[in-house]
């Protein structure tokens, strides 16, 4: 019945929808069809609209419904719409948990694509695992690909420490480059040290020293002294947020900046605006993406262009682009499944190679982890910015392989 | 090797006792207002943390429209003392002969307005403040390296002290106002208009918040959210102290700052629980906390 | 002891005005029934079974945190000590341990509640406005061990890898995906403790508890033991909150930290004060009020903790009896008139 769907792809839905029905009440089983077939698409999308990181949820929001947009407009799935369910689950795992059960069990989500932070995305994962739900993730940690975490149906649009701290440490540690590290005492500053630690070693480069700092720790002047006591040549600042922000402002009031260079796993857009560009002048991190991409990538100049468009003129952040990748990567497949069975979208999912923002993407098939190309940027001098978006230099794209990713077996997964 | 290591420890030691005064230093400044207010009207602010950030962006929006750090660093703390008087006024006074607790549900609730208040004004993003030009840059101290700044922040904080105490010592007014902790009864009785008195106290103790907030503000990042923590640690300090104890909380910032210092230095994951871990075994010793009364808040 | 609680209940109003309404006559028997009834309805009312269900366990946690403000009079700022321990513990039993769920309900129960039996050794010894200090720091204490004990924990990234499907009792096994068949799951165990609740206020310990809240002095003149009666009350608080803990955690199949942090603290407090402190049924009113108007506000507003802020300061102004409370007052009004 769904082939026959896809082969009416050019009637109007109307017709289509009269004469299934016609056939279907003459069958006496077409009513569950008729009501699936005028269903829209759902797709759930819990993001922390309030909190500290509103101004990325927004960017998400937009971007997601830019894709969903998008998708309607070239005629939905044979004329089945989509539709972006939007849900704060301000950056509470709890919050999101029900927001999630809320959106399986009373709205009929047929996918849920979102979550910012780390903890979230694994609260919303372990609730769509056992309902059976395809969970797309755009939130980076680690965690999420290993084996005791991942089911079939949690895809992993995002980038991973992995990924971020191999390409930044590739780019900038040397062989016998001294590296300190100062990293947030949590899952995800661990993951993020073992992975600088991890490709210092294969590099050749020393550590000086490391130092795990308690998680949302306001200030680092206690720090500071063994820092600069280890005389490093780079300072690896693995934290996020407002750690971030706050630790790289407190090591360049102790002068730390002057004396080694500063690198970071993320760069993000947002977070450059909030520590301000004296601050952040000169470090150096990573990102999935930055809107200047688009003078080399032609999908990121669609997608630059699209977004101008509808919004007035901004352009799309790094944390914003995922919600777009994630909703029109999975409507992609949905598309390629000629419906939104789970099954038959997780194995389109699993056979797509999709280029829609930042160059080809593919999933994994063992961890369902997107392979993908790696920003390496720098933090402009606000005397070289030209113009208020730009923040940053793009020092190198490093494309995406699969040998960047740790290895299926090391993740725990069986072939 | 050892040999070396260990003249760079005994430096790095030194180092790291004088990282924890400095950082004491703005625990004592989180502290007192919390403290005066205390010890005053008996009331426990807790949007005091909130009042330091309100204080930050206070800042900012002075800087912004000056130019002018140190028009920040004045005016900013006056601008919310104000906004002190207007809740002490209408919305604390009210709540005169009515249950201890009511107060400090009412600053619980006055926190979560404080904050979505400035996310609606400022963003939720959070906003740079750089450090003032002829503030910044490091100072060798012979045994390392501090920031300018923070070495202003520590005079400024005993500054601020000196004044406190002089005005509580040896003023007419300071008289007025320790009788009136002990005894807001016998002020009545002499005639003395006690409610004007807790409305400029309460409006000095939310100054003092917003001070310590433009002073954090070049060391940290201004954000909505930044109160929270800093909550937490104001209330462990005037715990350890003695509630309502000014000198409590001179002497209970500087050890909290060194303590969090030191711990930092052997086992720095455990900074943050080292605060709370020190606040129980106080506790467990002297209830009342280093500088208070037994008994106190009955 | 029905009659004391009813002179305790009546007494006049002193310097500091009671928190509890006034109870109306031979409704106390009743209570816990009715409540159950009511909370039956709530599926039908909400808009989602997710919300109906925790409404039920935020308003468990906050019935168990009135025990101990509303009745007895101590103001706790650390009851998310209690609902985190018994959550995780439950998660722990039955991730790592894979015990039964029902037992490692009952483990998380027991734990908050020699939680509850420490803190409260502590705390108690401290007075009035000090109290809420007091728990709110050791409160912190928990919330950073947490943190910290990751292996156990999850850390930050919160304790998962429990998710329960089914649960077999006897002969029948409860599928605990449902959602209908989970909120009358939750309401067996909110209901028994509802009833449980109400024993415990008429009996001589709920008297006891009350005169310590009217007049501390007074009590122990009478010959009430003051301290005992006060630890006592802590630590029943701390099993029911532990137990609605226990209850979200099979509930969300997670344990976010969040559920030791200040703003869970808080959320006891807000409920329990918006809907009647000292009241029966006022704290599941404060929780139905406070998550639907968060459910409903952040619709529409990111900003919707202004309002949460806004209603809560109006309500400590103009209506410190709560919702509920106030309804009762009125009810019992009305009666005496007539």
């Amino acid at each position: 019945m769904i082939e026959q769907g896809s082969r009416h792809g050019s009637v109007s839905r109307r017709t289509l929808v009269r004469g299934l029905a016609a056939t279907g009440a003459l069958a006496g089983i077409g009513m569950p069809f008729v009501a699936r077939a005028a269903e829209p698409i759902r797709i759930g999308f819990p993001t922390p609209v309030t909190g500290p990181f509103g101004a990325e949820a927004k960017d998400q929001i937009r971007s997601a419904e830019l894709a969903v947009k998008q998708f309607n407009e070239a005629g939905g799935l044979n004329g089945r719409m989509a539709e972006l369910l939007v849900r704060d689950d301000k950056l509470n795992p709890g919050e999101a948990a029900t927001r999630t059960l809320e959106l399986i069990e009373k709205d009929k989500a047929h996918f849920i694509v979102g979550a910012l932070s780390s903890a979230v995305q694994l609260s919303v994962n372990e609730i769509t695992r056992s309902r059976k739900v395809l969970y797309v993730s755009i939130s980076q940690s680690d965690t999420i690909n290993e084996a005791k975490d991942f089911s079939r149906y949690t895809f992993h649009e995002a980038l991973n420490p992995h990924m971020t701290t191999a390409a930044v440490a590739k780019h900038t540690f040397k062989k016998g480059t001294r590296v300190a590290y100062l990293a947030a005492d949590y899952a995800y500053g661990h993951e993020m040290l073992r992975g600088f630690k991890r490709a210092a070693a294969a590099i050749g480069a020393e550590t000086a020293g490391e130092i795990l700092h308690p998680f949302g720790a306001p200030d680092y002047s206690t720090f500071m002294p063994r820092l600069r006591s280890m005389r490093p040549d780079i300072l690896c600042i693995c934290n996020f947020g407002r750690d971030q922000a706050n630790s790289i402002k407190q090591a360049n009031d102790f002068g730390l900046k002057k004396a080694a260079r500063i690198v970071v796993p993320v760069l993000l857009h947002n977070q450059r605006l909030a520590g301000g560009a004296d601050a952040f002048e000169g470090v150096v991190g990573a990102s999935n993406y930055y809107w200047r991409l688009e003078e080399t990538v032609p999908s990121a100049k669609a997608f630059n262009d699209a977004f101008r468009a509808a919004y007035a003129n901004a352009i799309p952040t790094d944390y914003g682009a995922y919600g777009y990748t994630a909703v029109r990567s999975l409507l992609m497949a949905v598309k390629a499944a000629g419906d939104t069975d789970t099954d038959r979208v997780i194995a389109a999912l699993e056979g797509l190679t999709y280029d829609v923002a930042k160059g080809p993407e593919r999933y994994r098939a063992c961890d369902h982890q997107a392979i993908q190309s790696v920003l390496i940027t720098e933090s402009r001098k606000k005397s070289e910015m030209q113009g208020e978006a730009d923040l940053f230099r793009i020092l190198e794209v490093e494309a995406g392989s699969e040998a960047a990713l740790r290895t299926c077996d090391e993740l725990g997964h069986r072939a | 090797m050892t040999s070396a290591f260990a003249a760079l420890d005994l430096e790095l030691i030194a180092m790291q006792l004088f990282s924890g005064v400095a950082l004491g230093a703005v625990f004592v400044m989180l502290a007192l207002g919390l403290s005066i207010i205390f010890g005053m009207l008996g009331i426990v602010n807790f949007a005091h943390g909130n009042f330091f950030m309100v204080g930050a962006y206070a800042g900012v929006f002075v800087m912004e429209r000056t130019g002018s750090f140190w028009a920040a660093l004045l005016v900013g703390p006056l601008m919310v003392g104000a906004l002190g008087l207007l809740v002490e006024r209408f919305l604390i006074r009210p709540l005169a002969g009515r249950s201890p607790d009511d107060p400090l549900l009412l600053t619980f609730g006055l926190g979560y307005v404080l904050v979505e208040g400035v996310r609606i004004l400022f963003g939720s993003d959070g906003l740079p403040f750089a450090t003032p030009e002829e503030l910044s840059g490091v100072a060798d101290l012979g045994i390392g390296y501090f920031p300018i700044y923070r070495l202003f922040v520590v005079g400024v904080v005993a500054l601020v002290l000196v004044v406190l105490w002089y005005g509580l010592e040896r003023t007419r007014l300071g008289l007025i106002v320790r009788a009136g902790a002990r005894d807001p009864e016998i002020l009545r009785v002499l005639g003395i208009d006690i409610q004007r008195l807790w409305l400029w106290v309460f409006g000095l103790g939310i100054a003092l918040a917003a001070l310590g907030g433009v002073l954090a503000a070049p060391m940290r990042s201004v954000n909505p959210e930044m109160g929270n923590v800093v909550l937490g640690e104001a209330f462990a300090v005037t715990v350890i102290g003695g509630m309502g104890s000014l000198m409590g909380s001179v002497v209970a910032g500087l050890l909290v700052g060194i303590v969090v210092s030191m711990t930092a230095l052997v086992a720095p994951e455990m900074a943050s629980i080292a605060m709370f871990a020190f606040m129980a075994l106080v506790l467990l010793i002297r209830p009342q906390g280093l500088f208070g009364k037994p008994g106190l808040g009955v | 002891m029905q009659t004391l609680d009813q002179t305790v209940v009546d007494a006049p109003p002193g310097a500091v005005k009671p928190r509890r309404a006034p109870g109306v006559a031979g409704f106390s028997r009743w209570r816990a029934p009715l409540s159950i009834l009511a909370l039956l309805t709530l599926p039908f009312l909400l808009p989602s079974q997710a919300l109906a269900v925790n409404v039920l366990i935020y308003g468990l946690y906050a019935v168990g945190y009135n025990l101990l403000y509303g009745y007895t009079g101590l103001l706790s700022f650390g009851h998310a000590a209690f609902f985190g321990t018994g959550a995780y513990v439950t998660g722990i039993a039955i991730g790592a341990y894979g015990l039964h769920p029902l037992l490692a309900m009952g483990l998380g129960t027991v734990a908050a509640s020699a939680l509850a039996l420490t803190v409260g050794a502590v705390s108690i010894r401290s007075r009035g406005i000090y109290f809420a200090m007091v728990t709110l720091a050791l409160a912190q204490l928990v919330y950073y061990a947490a943190l910290q004990a990751s292996s156990w924990t999850g850390g930050e990234n919160g304790l998962r890898g429990f998710t329960v499907s089914r649960i077999g009792l006897g002969p029948i096994s409860l599928d605990i995906l449902d959602p209908q068949v989970k909120y009358l799951f939750v309401l067996a165990f909110v209901g028994a403790a509802l009833a449980l609740i109400s024993r415990i206020l008429a009996s001589p310990f709920g008297a006891a508890i009350e005169a310590i809240r009217e007049n501390e002095t007074r009590a122990r003149a009478c010959g009430f033991d003051v301290e005992r009666s006060k630890h006592l009350a802590f630590v029943l608080s701390g099993l029911f909150c532990g137990l609605s803990g226990a209850l979200s955690a099979i509930h969300l199949s997670i344990v976010p930290l969040d559920s030791l942090a200040y703003h869970t603290s808080g959320m006891a407090v807000v409920m329990t004060l918006v809907g009647g402190a000292g009241t029966f049924f006022g704290p599941f009113v404060g929780a139905l009020v406070v998550l639907v108007l968060e459910d409903v506000f952040s619709l529409w507003t990111p900003h919707w903790q202004l309002a949460l802020g806004t209603v809560f300061i109006l309500f400590v102004l103009f209506l410190p009896r709560g919702l509920w409370g106030s309804a009762l007052e009125r009810l019992s009004f009305r009666r005496r008139q007539s």
